[in-house]
């Protein structure tokens, strides 16, 4: 054994910031892993979307079909999940198009444009299941 | 010789310029989508089939359904390669996800073309 080995202090435990209870999201990290949720959400429900799609335009006959399932609470519930999941998706990627041509990069632009995000898409999901419950 | 180079060699370039191009189509898809069938003065089966069964509508939304498959892809595969380190089931994921998006395309294109 060498003396460097030896004289090598104890490790510290490592990693030091991974700790889940204790990481402080800030805002803008809030908007970006929400992006990454209501995406992964949009594709994992595209199946049921594009199945109501189908039944609103086969027939008459389906439409009606269409049209009881989407009234069904359930459904609605889900179907609103879905839209504030498009709407985040929609304002969040239309910042991210800002960030990448250098628009709105300094930090305290950067918490407003979150703060905007999460607002408009929470508000015209509120909005448009009010009108439409 | 492979003429072939690590990293700078902008293999990501392509895809992450279709992601963004996806998107801005989509973005404006979305707001022309949003105010014809806002404007539609009642919700019926015969304004909603007349309105897709348009060819400029039933074209404007098959390039969105493919955008959207494009873009699903670059983003879905990017989540596997972030969290899923075995090659294999990254592997797998990667070809369930671009085989679904394949048979979805198939769907929304059967659908559109059907009217």
């Amino acid at each position: 054994m060498t003396e460097a080995t030896i004289n090598k202090p104890a490790p510290k435990p490592r990693p030091k910031h991974l700790d889940i209870v204790r990481i402080r999201f800030p805002l803008p990290s809030i908007v970006s892993i929400l992006h990454r949720v209501s995406g992964a959400g949009l594709f994992l429900l595209l199946p049921f979307l594009l199945y109501l799609f189908d039944k609103s335009l086969e027939s008459s006959a389906s439409f009606d079909v269409f049209s009881e399932i989407v009234s069904h609470p359930l459904a609605k519930l889900v179907l609103l999940g879905l839209l504030w999941a498009y709407l985040h998706h929609f304002c969040a990627g239309i910042r991210f198009l800002f960030l990448d041509i250098d628009k709105g990069l300094d930090l305290p632009c950067a918490r407003r444009s979150s703060y905007a995000v999460l607002a408009v898409s929470l508000a015209l999901t509120f909005i448009i299941g009010v009108k439409s419950w | 010789m492979v003429n072939r180079h690590a990293v700078g060699a902008h293999y990501g370039l392509k895809d992450w310029l279709a992601q963004r191009a996806t998107a801005i189509y989509m973005a404006l898809f979305t707001l022309f989508f949003a105010v014809c069938t806002l404007c539609m003065p009642e919700f019926s089966y015969p304004a909603w089939v007349e309105f897709l069964a348009s060819p400029s509508v039933r074209f404007f939304a098959f390039l969105f359904v493919l955008s959207l498959c494009y873009h699903a892809w670059i983003g879905v595969r990017d989540i596997w390669m972030d969290y899923v380190k075995p090659a294999g089931a990254r592997l797998a994921l990667h070809l369930v996800t671009l085989f679904l998006l394949i048979g979805y395309a198939g769907w929304a294109v059967h659908i559109l073309w059907r009217l």
